[in-house]
């Protein structure tokens, strides 16, 4: 894939061999996370980068 | 239902269908008139509505570039302005129909329904493939009965096509192959990708390119929000380097009005370009694919309408860059932006 590299980019690769998302901002902090909601929720969360809620926790 | 976003540009129709004839087109809402000049050859939009009795432009008729209205004859020249009504000699000052910006580019006339100032002809995403003379092309439109989020939905996730277009261009593998997404949030772009090393191949492939056995697959989408999708495919047999067999596949995806969007669906391949057989095998195969994408979408819109209140979702791995696709157009939306479309 490609795109202007002038512009920030989020990236989510799922990992595979299993269900994990690992979500990568354009800062360069990564994480893997069990959904795309997570991971995304994750990923706006830029720079902060807040630990997600809890599976089945309120998102 | 999904906000349309107005300060956008839309696929308003294919170059070859504005011509001589009067061709009217609902665009987010927008009662439309298109035709081409007869003067400078350009595409013309007009708003089709006269504003006397608001009867329908397109059901009118042309005289040179200006369109007489088929019931009192009010009269609009290509910019909008009447210049003549029946039976008197002033023409009130307020006797106008909206002139849209239009681009013809890449066989397709965009049209611009916003904020004329904000009109940007720069801002047309391209789709060059569709007049690149060393790919031959074919397409077709579709009108759906949905709202437009769900055709977005519909091709951002392609794990679909194992289920709805098995025996078509789905296999197992389609289903079963994580996705890589990315998201430019400036450029209001989603890519994402599913790269498929050995896999069934499907007739769709099978029969178009004469490959027996397992292929290489590889899916590459982009995506310009609001209006434009690329899927870039490539297919190899497995264990060659080579031949690859490229095909784009493109859509414009053009909200009509609130739960009816405009299909426009192409296919370009650069194999076999003057193979009658497989142009028509291709348009004939993958007008069936796209009518099967048409008949779930309007059940699944007459099943959404049928739920009493908001409806609860579940989203799992494969819904990665439809949500991202959905965050885009909300923003878009609420904006009325200029971000997209570069």
């Amino acid at each position: 894939m490609s795109g202007d590299p002038e512009r920030p980019v989020y990236r989510v690769d799922w990992l595979p061999g299993g269900d994990v998302l690992e979500a990568r901002c354009f800062c360069g902090a990564r994480r893997g996370l069990p959904d795309p909601v997570t991971a995304w929720t994750w990923l706006l969360d830029h720079p902060r980068h807040a630990a997600p809620p809890p599976e089945g926790g309120p998102r | 239902m999904t906000l349309f976003a107005r300060n956008q540009w839309y696929v308003a129709a294919y170059a070859t269908e504005v011509g001589e004839e009067l061709l009217g087109r609902t665009i987010l809402g927008e009662p439309v008139v298109l035709y081409r000049s007869r003067r400078d050859g350009r595409a013309i939009a007009l708003a089709d509505r006269c504003v006397h009795r608001r009867f329908p432009l397109s059901e009118s008729r042309r005289e040179g570039d200006d369109i007489t209205c088929g019931y009192h004859g009010f009269t609009y020249d290509r910019t909008g302005a009447c210049v003549s009504v029946p039976g008197q000699t002033r023409v009130p000052r307020t006797a106008r129909v909206a002139a849209y910006p239009v681009v013809e580019r890449d066989s397709l006339v965009w049209i611009w329904v916003g904020d004329p100032a904000a009109a940007d002809e720069g801002r047309v995403p391209r789709a060059p493939h569709l007049v690149d003379p060393a790919m031959t092309t074919v397409r077709g439109m579709e009108p759906i009965d949905a709202d437009y989020g769900l055709l977005v939905d519909n091709l951002l996730d392609l794990s679909h096509e194992t289920y709805l277009h098995g025996g078509y261009i789905g296999t197992p593998e389609v289903a079963a192959t994580p996705i890589t997404t990315e998201v430019d949030e400036e450029g209001g772009v989603v890519r994402v990708s599913r790269h498929m090393l050995d896999a069934e191949c499907p007739p769709f492939y099978a029969r178009s390119t004469g490959i027996e056995g397992r292929i290489s697959r590889l899916q590459d989408i982009e995506y310009f929000a609001p209006c434009l999708y690329l899927l870039h495919s490539r297919i190899t047999p497995v264990g060659q380097p080579a031949p690859v067999f490229r095909t784009e596949i493109t859509y414009a995806i053009t909200p009509s009005a609130p739960g009816r969007v405009y299909d426009f669906w192409a296919v370009s391949r650069d194999f076999a370009l003057d193979d009658e057989e497989v142009t028509a095998f291709l348009r004939d195969f993958n007008h069936t694919v796209v009518m099967q994408d048409v008949d779930a979408l309007n059940l699944l819109q007459r099943a959404l309408d049928g739920e009493p209140g908001p409806y609860q979702e579940l989203s799992i791995n494969i819904d990665t860059g439809a949500l991202a696709a959905r965050r885009i157009l909300a923003a878009l939306a609420a904006a009325g932006t200029d971000r997209a479309g570069a």
